[in-house]
């Protein structure tokens, strides 16, 4: 079943063309990655998925709604109720504590409920950590924090920008063993990425040049 | 978690930016409350005087500009006195206009062992008085009794205590409402007391004698003008009549003061508005600078759903529980200031210097406290609503 449809999308700025006829199509459940080098249109494409930036030209539907006609405040609503966003630069909130981090979260969405927020900190192994401000965690922290962050809301779509491009290889393997994790249990993952080991690890690898799509790679390997 | 708490705990861990904020707004809410008081004592100040007068025309002898400036007597309490025949204040009502004349006496106390302290003492006749008796009558229901006291505010006894005054015993009866002029130092008896007192003071070498050798005199009559009189005419045709005696017109008198209070009055408010200016535009760079430190967490929270109305509503209640705190404290030390040093002040002003009531400084105080919240919020609001404007994706990117 499809969660995303991009239909013949182009985002044009003044002579440039960021996204260029670009079309995908990713299933409910489906880990995809986004690879491409420095300009080729991933955080453009990132934007236009999130509900973050419209699209010039074509239709972007999610769940079924087309978003590329939707208002900010829908459009904020939507991003709120269906996505969780995950950034390279973490982008936690720096006065608050990972747990309070989680819950904002939670607040802007419905309810906050620091039970809920803390069982999502012991998922991604930082429950002992959950009192702690950004400045006191490490960068593999403070991502997990944001994995925690984005799945509190059980969204439908996880989206991550470079989100092991500042960690370490040790912090990179548990966040994509959470990733994995996620994807067993049914939720879609878009994983925006430079790192050929991150875009092996999932389903399928999208490979953008110059605005377009250069090529699609399914990994043969992926589950084994 | 709600937006309140979101703020609090973003003040709470911001101390440094926090701080600042507050010590801003405190010094507004400062020169504004401070400022304010200032102001309106002066007024109030030149009000009671003129109530206190109460009369349109006051005759002194000739001698009272030169030997001592009875306008300094009223304004600043200085102590001093001059004396004429007392039969000026019925030749007085003999000029067409004159409706009523009340004749004052005044002796001033000496600093030595006759006397309790260094006052000016005033004897009025109840029967003619209408200036100061309306004023006694707040604070003493019966008519001054031979001995017996009025004082003002700030000579420093009490109802029942007895002061000396040229060796005299005289009881206390009353003590009078603050007026903020030289009259709250002062002392008030009967013209019987006053007999009393002067030759007291003539015993110890203070005479009250004039050259014509009549023991009767006073020191000052207070004229009111019959209505549909002119003034000025009413003034001049005293002075024609009456020989060694200087007809002074009480508006003039009060001129000098309001003049100076006008100027005074002036340049707070223009102090008030330079202040007021330069820090609503030093709040609106800070806010802007602050919110744009800030662009990256807002963009985050956009993202986390948070609309641009919540975000706003955020960095007002931050700006809004600055401005309250600094409005409190900025209010608090121009009150400490204000009140604990009002007598340094008026002395330095030389002008009628009366504290308004507890409800009226009540009223500015949460008057100036608001006004540092809403100035505060609303500087906060314009930044965080440009900022608002901008898209999250694009002020993640930049503010990363």
């Amino acid at each position: 079943m499809s969660l995303l449809e991009l239909k013949n999308i182009s985002k044009i700025y003044g002579e440039l063309k960021a996204l260029d006829n670009v079309s995908l199509h990713v299933d409910q459940g489906e880990w995809v990655a986004i690879m491409g080098p420095s300009g080729s249109g991933k955080s453009t494409m990132m934007n236009i998925i999130g509900c973050m930036d419209k699209p010039t030209k074509g239709e972007v539907l999610l769940d079924g709604v087309d978003i590329s006609r939707e208002s900010s405040k829908a459009l904020t609503d939507i991003r709120r109720d269906k996505i969780g966003l995950i950034f390279q630069q973490f982008h936690m909130v720096n006065y608050l504590t990972a747990v309070e981090n989680v819950m904002v979260s939670q607040y802007y969405h419905s309810m906050p409920d620091e039970k809920e927020a803390l069982e999502a900190l012991e998922r991604v192994g930082l429950r002992e950590r959950a009192r702690h401000l950004p400045s006191q965690l490490s960068g593999g922290e403070q991502q997990r924090v944001c994995v925690a962050r984005a799945l509190i809301n059980h969204p439908e779509l996880i989206l991550a920008d470079e989100p092991t491009g500042n960690l370490d290889e040790a912090n990179e393997n548990i966040v994509l063993d959470l990733f994995a994790r996620l994807h067993q249990e049914g939720t879609t993952l878009i994983v925006v990425t430079h790192d050929p080991e991150v875009a092996e690890a999932a389903q399928r690898t999208i490979v953008l040049e110059h605005g377009r799509i250069a090529r699609e790679v399914i990994n043969e390997n992926f589950g084994k | 978690m709600k937006i309140l708490p979101l703020s609090v705990k973003n003040l709470a861990r911001k101390p440094g930016r926090t701080t600042a904020l507050v010590l801003l707004t405190a010094f507004l809410a400062l020169a504004v409350f401070g400022g304010s008081v200032i102001t309106l004592s002066l007024r109030a100040g030149l009000r009671s005087l003129e109530a206190r007068l109460g009369a349109d025309i006051i005759l002194v002898p000739s001698e009272a500009e030169s030997k001592v400036s009875f306008r300094n007597m009223f304004l600043q309490g200085t102590t001093g006195a001059f004396y004429m025949d007392a039969s000026v204040a019925e030749k007085a009502l003999e000029v067409p206009g004159v409706e009523k004349a009340a004749p004052q006496t005044f002796l001033a106390s000496l600093k030595a062992d006759c006397c309790s302290v260094k006052i000016q003492v005033i004897g009025i006749d109840p029967s003619r008085d209408f200036t100061v008796q309306p004023w006694i009558a707040r604070s003493l229901k019966n008519e001054l009794g031979d001995m017996e006291v009025a004082v003002g505010c700030k000579v420093g006894a009490g109802i029942g205590e007895t002061i000396r005054i040229y060796e005299q015993r005289c009881k206390v009866t009353a003590c009078l409402e603050p007026t903020g002029t030289g009259l709250d130092t002062a002392v008030y008896c009967n013209m019987k007391t006053m007999d009393t007192l002067l030759a007291a003071a003539e015993a110890k070498g203070v005479s009250h004698r004039i050259s014509s050798g009549d023991d009767s005199v006073v020191s000052a009559v207070y004229i009111k003008v019959r209505d549909g009189y002119d003034i000025g005419d009413v003034n001049t045709a005293l002075t024609g009549k009456l020989r060694k005696v200087t007809a002074v017109r009480t508006r003039s008198m009060l001129t000098g003061v309001s003049d100076s209070l006008a100027g005074i009055s002036r340049t707070v408010t223009a102090m008030i508005v330079v202040i007021w200016v330069l820090a609503f535009v030093i709040l609106l760079l800070a806010y802007t600078l602050i919110v744009r430190e800030r662009s990256r967490e807002f963009a985050v929270l956009r993202l986390l759903g948070a609309s641009r109305n919540m975000l706003g509503r955020m960095a007002l209640y931050e700006s809004a529980v600055c401005g309250l705190i600094g409005g409190i404290a900025g209010t608090g030390i121009a009150a400490v200031g204000v009140f604990s040093f009002s007598a340094l002040i008026e002395g330095s002003l030389g002008l009628p210097y009366l504290i308004p009531g507890f409800s009226t400084i009540l009223c500015l105080a949460a008057g100036t406290i608001l006004l540092s919240v809403a100035v505060s919020a609303l500087t906060s609001a314009f930044a965080a609503w440009r900022l608002s404007r901008v898209n999250p994706g694009t002020a993640l990117r930049d503010g990363a």
